[in-house]
């Protein structure tokens, strides 16, 4: 069989489409960084355990670090260049920009990305690991900021910016919960009271 | 030059105000571009080739079949490599070659730079730069760092090794009560999220470098004289940075990318991985400490002794001044104080956050709480009968100390006053609870530096300063401060840092970058104010003033100027899994004025994050065989992750430095300080034993023996 | 990282096709385990296969109360599901108590099956480490071993397996199952994992060329009243040093039936037999825990820095057995 040590792939990013030849070592981070010059996604470790490339893959968050490129064809990526929707910035950006969600800012793309896919697995019942019952019949958690930081804990800020990290994704889940029924993320008010 | 009056009747309204960063919203929408990310055409990439023995000489590299790799460029190493100067005195005091890379067959220890491999891309340049064999003459290494080391001596570093006064013998023999303790805390990194990285290439007869740094003046001096080059023919251009804590000064792949550069004419980018980091970036040097406390009964300090033992690399003799803190903190009769350091074959330490004050306050204010048991005193009484009136060892007057207001103050809102002093009485479920105190202080100190101040013909500002935000707020602070400077709103301000082309300017590190810079903008824009009340027209250049604080900061009185603060720590420690979880902390700290309060708490509040990820979870373990790290990466050295920190609290009481032209003393660090002992005397408090030996790992809370006081 | 080829399987046949006997080929799930290799050199494949698309995505209930859930199903979906939350509790419990949220959201089941050791040894290629270049020898035995093995090693690797939901899916009789080019077989988990013995480079008993195309768990009403709980260095985004997935039936105060498996403490995901052995038919009580507790941990074999990890299992597993037949009294 013929062998072959790059591909010219298409990506869809954000909605575009990106053709480009890889070399199949390629990481999508890369890709994105040295390639497309979307470099809002970034690399902190380039060995999935800090959080900092974190980006959407069809609609769920995913270190970017681990991903091959060529293995991303075909789904759908959302970097943090297209989250917000034009000049409005998405919640989750909003609240970490009122309330000093960053510091030096480099793990911040990776934690919106993050807290974006947070919310809507939450949305979506999922548990988590300081979840109670996580049994079907005890009822989808409140996102308590107990939750809240568990579902976080992938996404290290070096910084320490953890505190207001945690008060502006609260901050974004009740701008969420206006899209679902009453109740699901009761406890989110804790974290802003 | 015009002097501001300290205490003048400006109109602020800015400053103390709560804002939101200047460059937020490129930080939050992924505009933001840090070093490594501004595109170059015919941009090469630069791979460090690191030594994998601990000690020897180079003998070979095998460099033919690397440069027959695809898309290799070039291999540099110590035979073809140009040649840098080093004997020249830097920042850091002495000639440090550390960062001379190339130069030598020597290998002083694992993880040393024996080459770079450039190539047309990152995936070329890291699998040629892993294909590259290099043999080395091996030697016996030693990496053993230890309580009582036969090579070890005191040394200076930035301050005297040794302080004494009294008889220590005599003193700790008369008194009623005595603690003699050793602490360690082991080898840290400070591991920003942001690696080091730098884009250096020559334009126009000019080296220009796209750096992550903490001072683009300090880059430039260093490669300046590394290179024996004119300062004014090297642009350091620094926007962004993702942290560094210290870390971030000249490193290896700077001056590796700048010989990359001028071999090959192109621009070439070297970033470090993370696991290169563990060897190339600086770290904390572990420390051993013993502590000797003698008291009267009634908790009066008679006897006091610090002694810190700390490692430095055969390369260069750096320090970490953990028994310093004494000499700020607490008098005695017989006060003694000794910093001390061994050579080991390993990389070369450095500066991190709170250097000397985040070890040596782990180890005193522990010690002070073991004296508050014994003597059976409130830990925060014992430690306001030892409020010193003057430096315990300079005798000058200290500029301030609010300490016993930030322990009133958290106390209060603590809830100290309902404690039971008794240890492993308090239990919720699995988890015994326990509640610790500590001190903490600072230097508050500033360092010349020089801005300008421009006034546009539109009424608006612009302000240059060769400044780095590296995460601290330093941006949005000099634009509050520019603001209330110049009377108006801050959005008529536009602060432009991070370019070395600006001039001379102190670095962020020591607490002192925001101090010295707003000390510079403050008088920069105060003469503007004044030159433009004389009422002339604008030019379309504007008009330009410069300032320079040198004069004014030589002229500051002798006087003992910190920081101060006081730490509190609810822990829950599960005995039976060795599980330690904060339940709530509180900082109150006096730290000069408050320029932007939303940042601060960040300030604060990181600081204290860094604290408990002291405390619980930081250490990069050294193999003694082989001299390098095991699990050299996030996952094999831990730092805490948003469930390790519950909803902790910083706040502060009013504190201006009336020796500063803006009030200003400093707050990047004061929140490490303290954090780590205020949460192990809370295990203390839960639990009744005492962990002298950071981090308090589950297996080391399982390994204390029940019912054992000491561990 | 060297050159590699790349293809993408679309059924299973062609899959294993495309692997045929090249040892220098290697399925590509996720990833979050095998590009982290290959970064760091342990692993340097000349072609890798693409199986995320294969039609093995599926969690399907089995009659009588059991699950069979495909290869390539992540870890993130396998711990939403509503019946592996109903039917295995503890097994949604190791799933989420692993990795992160978004290594979750890339990992799948046939791929977390098959991770590779964390040893601080393994993973640098500039050391010694007879899992990875046999015979080269083991540095963690005299060296940093805090969070090795204290059953089932040998003096050749002391390495213990990183995997949360192996230890659950151990505790619950899983069965593996897979295709080759001369079709399907299956292999209980407990035969999985091979002996470390003189052979740690020899981890599965998956046969060459043989593609992971699910998992099934057997039906287990006792698994309905179960339980995990890790014990880490960090309170989230890190391996366990010490693992337990629990499932307790008591009635009149009596140990019906019990599945104990242990993480973090062995080359592989630890079934603790003789515990169980102990249990059954035992008095629910703290006593009987302890005593099972001990029954296992009599063949341990700490180092001299990992011994805390016999107190630690001895703790927990009489912590949650004890949780267990109290939530059970309720």
């Amino acid at each position: 069989m013929a062998s072959s040590t790059s591909s010219v792939i298409t990506l869809k990013i954000n909605g575009e489409k990106y053709t480009l030849p890889v070399d199949h070592r390629t990481t999508l981070l890369d890709a994105l960084r040295e390639r497309l010059d979307l470099i809002g996604t970034k690399k902190g470790c380039d060995q999935g355990q800090c959080g900092a490339c974190t980006v959407l893959l069809d609609g769920r968050r995913a270190v970017s670090c681990l991903q091959l490129a060529v293995a991303a064809e075909g789904r759908e990526i959302t970097t943090i260049e297209g989250v917000a929707d034009g000049d409005r910035l998405h919640p989750v950006q909003q609240a970490f920009l009122d309330l000093d969600g960053f510091q030096c800012g480099y793990c911040t793309p990776g934690q919106i990305c993050s807290a974006i896919g947070v919310i809507e697995e939450h949305a979506a019942g999922w548990p988590s690991a300081v979840t109670e019952d996580v049994r079907p019949e005890a009822g989808p958690p409140s996102l308590t900021p107990e939750e809240i930081r568990e579902r976080m804990s992938g996404n290290l800020c070096r910084c320490g910016a953890y505190v207001s990290i945690v008060e502006a994704v609260a901050r974004a889940a009740e701008v969420r919960v206006d899209e679902r029924p009453a109740g699901a993320v009761a406890g989110a008010k804790e974290a802003v009271a | 030059m015009t002097t501001v009056t300290p205490g003048a009747p400006l109109r602020t309204t800015s400053v103390g105000t709560a804002h939101t960063r200047i460059e937020g919203r490129d930080k939050v929408t992924g505009a933001a571009r840090y070093a490594g990310e501004v595109p170059f055409a015919d941009l090469a990439y630069g791979w460090l080739v690191l030594s994998t023995v601990a000690r020897g000489r180079i003998r070979a590299l095998d460099t033919e079949p690397v440069l027959a790799m695809p898309g290799v460029l070039a291999v540099l190493d110590h035979r073809n490599a140009p040649r840098v100067e080093t004997g020249y005195t830097g920042l850091l005091g002495k000639p440090d070659p550390t960062c001379a890379v190339f130069q030598h067959d020597r290998v002083p220890h694992l993880g040393w730079p024996v080459a770079l491999v450039v190539a047309e891309t990152s995936e070329q340049a890291r699998e040629a730069a892993e294909a590259l064999v290099v043999h080395y003459e091996q030697e016996p290494h030693d990496v053993g760092f230890g309580g009582e080391h036969p090579d070890a001596y005191p040394a200076d570093g930035f301050m005297p090794a040794v302080t004494e006064k009294g008889d220590l013998d005599a003193a700790l023999a008369s008194s009623a009560v005595v603690v003699d303790a050793e602490y360690t805390t082991p080898e840290e990194h400070h591991n920003p999220m942001e690696p080091h990285a730098t884009t250096a290439r020559w334009d126009g007869g000019r080296l220009e470098l796209i750096d992550s740094n903490q001072g683009a003046t300090w880059v430039v001096g260093e490669l300046a004289n590394l290179f024996s080059l004119d300062p004014a023919s090297i642009r350091v251009r620094s926007e962004h940075v993702g942290g560094g804590f210290g870390s971030k000064g000249v490193r290896a792949h700077q001056v590796a990318a700048v010989m990359a550069t001028t071999v090959l004419q192109r621009p070439v980018r070297v970033v470090l991985t993370r696991r290169q980091m563990f060897s190339l970036a600086g770290y904390r040097s572990p420390t051993s400490q013993r502590v000797r406390l003698g008291a009267d009964a009634d908790g009066r300090l008679r006897a006091l002794e610090h002694r810190s033992l700390s490692l430095s690399s055969t390369v260069y003799e750096f320090i970490e001044p953990s028994a310093a803190v004494a000499r700020v903190m607490y008098d005695a009769e017989a006060h003694h104080t000794a910093n001390r350091i061994v050579r080991l074959d390993v990389p070369t330490p450095t500066w991190m956050r709170a250097p000397g004050e985040a070890p040596g306050s782990f180890a005193l204010e522990a010690a002070l709480d073991e004296l508050a048991e014994k003597c059976g005193l409130d830990p925060i009484e014992l430690r306001l009968r030892n409020e010193p009136d003057k430096g315990p060892v300079s005798g000058l007057p200290f500029a301030g100390r609010n300490l016993p207001a930030c322990f009133r103050e958290g106390a209060r809102r603590f809830g100290w006053a309902d404690r039971d002093p008794r240890p492993g009485v308090r239990r919720d479920g699995r988890w015994l609870l326990g509640t610790g105190t500590a001190a903490a202080s600072f230097h508050a100190g500033a360092a010349p530096s020089t801005a300008t101040a421009t006034a546009h013909p539109d009424g608006t500002f612009t302000v240059r300063i060769s400044a780095a935000d590296i995460g601290t707020g330093a941006r949005t602070a000099l634009t509050l401060v520019a603001a209330d400077a110049l009377q108006v709103p801050p959005d008529r301000v536009q602060v432009r840092i991070g370019d070395s082309d600006f001039g001379p300017a102190m670095i962020a590190g020591g607490s002192m970058g925001t101090r010295s810079w707003s000390w510079a903008v403050q008088i920069a824009a105060g003469e503007l104010l004044e030159r433009l009340a004389l009422g002339a027209d604008i030019p379309p250049e504007g008009i330009t003033v410069r300032s320079d604080t040198a004069a004014a900061i030589g002229a500051l009185t002798p006087a003992e100027r910190h920081s101060f603060g006081a730490q509190f720590a609810e822990v829950a420690v599960d005995v039976a899994t060795g599980e330690v979880r904060v339940r709530r902390m509180l900082g109150i700290f006096a730290a000069g004025r408050i320029v932007n309060p939303l940042t601060a708490r960040g300030q604060f509040l990181g600081g204290m994050i860094w604290g408990i990820s002291m405390a619980l979870h930081e250490e990069a373990v050294r193999d003694r065989a082989s001299g390098g790290h095991v699990g050299a990466d996030l996952a094999g050295y831990h730092v805490a992750t948003h469930a390790d920190v519950p909803r902790i609290e910083a706040d502060w009481i009013d504190d201006p430095d009336p020796a500063d032209p803006v009030g200003i003393k400093g707050i990047g660090e004061i929140g490490i300080v303290g954090a780590a002992a205020a949460l192990a005397n809370a295990v203390w408090h839960a639990t009744g034993v005492r962990h002298r030996s950071l981090p308090i790992r589950p297996d080391r809370v399982l390994s204390a023996p029940a019912g054992a006081p000491d561990a | 990282m060297r050159e590699f080829d790349y293809q993408r399987a679309s059924d299973v046949a062609g899959a294993v096709a495309l692997l045929g006997a090249d040892p220098d080929t290697r399925f590509l799930g996720g990833g979050t385990n095998l590009v982290d290799l290959m970064k760091s050199g342990v692993e340097r494949p000349a072609r890798l296969v693409d199986i995320r698309e294969l039609p093995l995505d599926e969690i399907e209930p089995t009659p009588g109360g059991g699950l069979r859930v495909g290869a390539t199903v992540t870890n993130g979906d396998l711990a939403a599901h509503p019946e592996v939350r109903r039917r295995y509790p503890a097994l949604a419990q190791a799933v989420l108590a692993g990795a992160s949220g978004q290594l979750r959201n890339m990992a799948t089941v046939g791929g977390n099956l098959l991770q590779r050791t964390r040893c601080g040894y393994f993973t640098d290629v500039t050391q010694p480490c007879n899992k990875r270049t046999p015979g080269s020898g083991c540095p963690a035995i005299t060296g940093e071993h805090h969070n090795h093995a204290i059953l089932g090693a040998s003096d050749h690797c002391v390495a213990v397996h990183p995997s949360d939901m192996g230890v659950a899916l151990t505790a619950f009789d899983a069965v593996v199952h897979y295709a080759t080019a001369d079709g399907p077989g299956e292999l209980p988990l407990a035969d999985f994992y091979l002996p470390v013995g003189d052979t740690p480079h020899r981890e599965t008993a998956l046969p060459a060329g043989a593609l992971i195309t699910g998992v099934s768990l057997p039906p287990a009403p006792v698994a309905a009243h179960s339980r995990y709980r890790k014990v880490r260095e960090r309170a989230s985004y890190a391996f366990a040093i010490g693992s337990l997935a629990a499932a307790l039936d008591v009635q009149d105060g009596v140990v019906r039936d019990a599945r104990l498996a242990l993480g973090a403490v062995a080359s592989r995901p630890w079934r603790a037999a003789a515990a169980e052995r102990v249990l059954v038919g035992a008095p629910a009580d703290a006593a009987t825990y302890a005593a099972a507790a001990d029954a296992e941990l009599a063949a341990a074999r700490p180092l001299p820095h990992n011994g805390y990890k016999v107190d630690l299992i001895r703790n927990l597993v009489v912590a949650v057995l004890s949780e267990l037949a109290e939530e059970a009294a309720r």
